[in-house]
């Protein structure tokens, strides 16, 4: 009778070394399409950086180091800083008033939960295009903005809103934001409500129980959401172009124009890979970030 | 002296009553419980204390001043979570050291005092690890440091012992007992667990549906039963609700007279009353008023209990044997007690 149980274990464990199939059934839709929509292009656009342009696009496969130390000059430096500056503006302002949101909504009774996240996400619903224009009718100078202030006499003459860094960030401020409070929210709700409770109950007040228990525990949500917001603001070229008025503001802009109008592909792609340098630089802060606080924090 | 004093507390969460005109005073250095079943209003009477909620009428006062000005973290009041609510990214000694801090102690003064209650609580060598790498019994001893290190004048422990399995619940309840005298500071401690009351306090406060039906010592609770409530849920007991005459407790259609029971006292004859009677009161007697069969008999070492079914009742009528039980079920038997030991609850 021992042999039967013997037996079952001797097969269970070759069962247990041949490699799994489900996994890779689970995953292989998803990795063939990350292969060939991201990893490929990807290569060919690195691969493009070191070739000279060709005259209508494409490239003349001739070696050359001329994309770099184009890409080296102040010109295109300064954007990509303006494009960080902006996009890190953009985060900083969508983290201070996403985290309130998405705190008060996480605390609300769970019959009120759903709604007001429907809510938050509604915007998402209409057009990316004519929710950007409606910031245009809102803030040029005969726009509603300027026009409400002109009436009720704060101002002479119209601000001159539109065409600015600042209608740029407000731009994607509006676009991004609920990028920030979603994955605000999941943290803030997973934090159980007595571990503040407790803080205070050990004598800390409400600001000491945010900054020592709140803060720390949700880092890894606020990390999340400043990665989901910096990420697609950095690389935007719409709302620079329609609402920071058509000037190459940011480095996204730079890379439309270098691939559709000035057809010149290699330095395209060097400027390409320039936003993907900044956020791989960014990601690895990120994770680093995400392990140092949330993993051996130090708070007392 | 009397610490604390709850007055007429009432705390309503839309139709429902968590507490009702509730009225207790507790005493400097007690042990003091408060229990009832789940429900009952004794979880939010904590919270009271601690801040985390305000009652809609009634007062509170900590050594005569009034503790319902002060903001949950300026109380010198502290409290055990049930859930014990370690901070999950802190160390053991972060987590103890925490409120130190807010006090704004010296760093040696906080080392000294966090070292001092680690052994208290017989983990010194527990300081840095993490609550998620201790045992169950391990967090329930560092909550209660984190909250005995402050030296409170109260301190609040909520359903401290219902998450740990029965052996080392026991372990913890002689345990808490022994810190309460080693620290002197006040306890008062929610529980629903009658045993777990009646071990550890020296009073306890009987909870139903957000009113206190009694304040007293286990011994007396047990004994002297003031409310139908507390007489059946402190303790096995058997009920009978009847009417009080010159010679007993008539129950209609139960037993061959009135039921025995104690003096009176100023209850007039006529009172609708209930008598309360412990199994351990109720013997076999061949004369008894009360005919009955045995229904079942279980057998617990040093004891067994007899359950006997008597006409005109609901519940079979309990009683405890020293020994093996004499009767074997199916067998007619009559029971009747002592007087005495038959205590009578007048009506509310």
């Amino acid at each position: 009778m021992t042999a039967v149980p013997k037996d079952a274990r001797t097969r269970a464990a070759g069962r247990a070394r041949r490699p799994r199939a489900e996994p890779l059934v689970l995953l292989g839709p998803g990795l063939l399409y990350l292969l060939a929509f991201l990893l490929v292009p990807l290569a060919l656009v690195l691969s493009y950086t070191i070739f000279k342009r060709g005259r209508f696009g494409g490239i003349v496969h001739e070696a050359t180091g001329d994309n770099f130390t184009r890409a080296a000059d102040p010109l295109y430096l300064d954007v990509l800083l303006t494009s960080v500056k902006l996009a890190t503006m953009t985060t900083l302002l969508a983290l201070a008033i996403g985290y309130p949101t998405a705190y008060v909504i996480a605390r609300l009774p769970a019959r009120w939960k759903t709604p007001a996240l429907v809510a938050v996400v509604l915007p998402f619903w209409t057009n990316f295009l004519i929710r950007t224009y409606a910031w245009i009718v809102l803030l040029n100078s005969e726009g509603l903005v300027n026009s409400a202030l002109t009436d009720l006499g704060v101002i002479d003459r119209p601000l001159g809103l539109l065409y600015t860094d600042g209608a740029i960030v407000t731009g994607l401020l509006y676009a991004y934001l609920p990028l920030m409070i979603l994955p605000l929210y999941s943290a803030i709700e997973r934090l159980d409500p007595q571990l503040a409770e407790a803080s205070a109950n050990l004598g800390a007040g409400p600001a000491r129980t945010f900054l020592s228990v709140t803060l720390p525990l949700t880092l890894p949500g606020v990390l999340t959401g400043c990665v989901f917001v910096f990420v697609p603001s950095l690389g935007n070229f719409v709302i620079p172009e329609l609402l920071g008025g058509g000037r190459t503001i940011m480095v996204g802009n730079l890379v439309r124009d270098q691939f559709l109008k000035a057809r010149d592909w290699p330095f395209g792609s060097v400027l390409a890979l320039s936003i993907v340098a900044v956020l791989i630089a960014l990601l690895t802060v990120q994770a680093w970030a995400a392990r140092r606080f949330s993993g051996e924090g130090d708070h007392a | 002296m009397t610490l604390l004093s709850v007055t007429g507390v009432s705390r309503r969460f839309g139709d429902v009553t968590a507490l009702d005109d509730v009225s207790l005073d507790i005493v400097q250095g007690e042990f003091f419980a408060l229990l009832g079943p789940s429900g009952c209003g004794k979880t939010t009477l904590l919270r009271v204390l601690a801040g985390f909620e305000r009652p809609d009428t009634g007062t509170v006062t900590l050594d005569g001043a009034d503790l319902l000005a002060l903001p949950a973290h300026r109380r010198p009041v502290n409290l055990m979570f049930q859930s014990y609510a370690l901070f999950p990214h802190m160390t053991v000694e972060k987590n103890i050291a925490y409120g130190l801090h807010r006090e704004g102690l010296p760093k040696d003064e906080i080392r000294a005092r966090v070292a001092g209650v680690l052994a208290t609580i017989g983990l010194p060598g527990a300081a840095k690890r993490r609550p998620n790498q201790l045992s169950g019994g391990q967090r329930q001893r560092v909550a209660l440091a984190r909250a005995i290190v402050k030296r409170p004048r109260l301190l609040l422990l909520d359903e401290p012992l219902s998450a740990l399995d029965k052996k080392v619940r026991a372990e913890m309840q002689l345990e808490l007992k022994r810190l309460q005298h080693e620290v002197g500071i006040t306890f008062v401690v929610v529980t629903h667990d009658q045993e777990e009351a009646m071990s550890l306090a020296d009073r306890i406060a009987v909870f139903s549906e957000g009113r206190v039906e009694q304040v007293d010592a286990p011994v007396s609770l047990y004994r002297r039963p003031r409310t139908r409530f507390v007489a059946d849920f402190v303790g096995a007991n058997n009920l009978f609700d009847g009417v009080l005459r010159d010679g007993g407790v008539e129950v209609p259609g139960v037993g061959s007279g009135p039921l025995p029971c104690e003096p009176p006292g100023d209850l007039p004859a006529g009172s609708p009353v209930v008598l309360s009677v412990r199994p351990e009161n109720v013997r076999f007697d061949d004369e008894g008023p009360l005919a009955g069969t045995v229904m079942d008999t279980s057998f617990f070492g040093g004891v067994s209990r007899v359950a006997v079914e008597v006409g005109g009742l609901t519940r079979p009528v309990e009683l405890t044997v020293p020994g093996t039980a004499p009767a074997d079920p199916g067998k007619p038997v009559r029971l009747s007690w002592n007087p005495d030991r038959a205590i009578l609850i007048g009506p509310a």
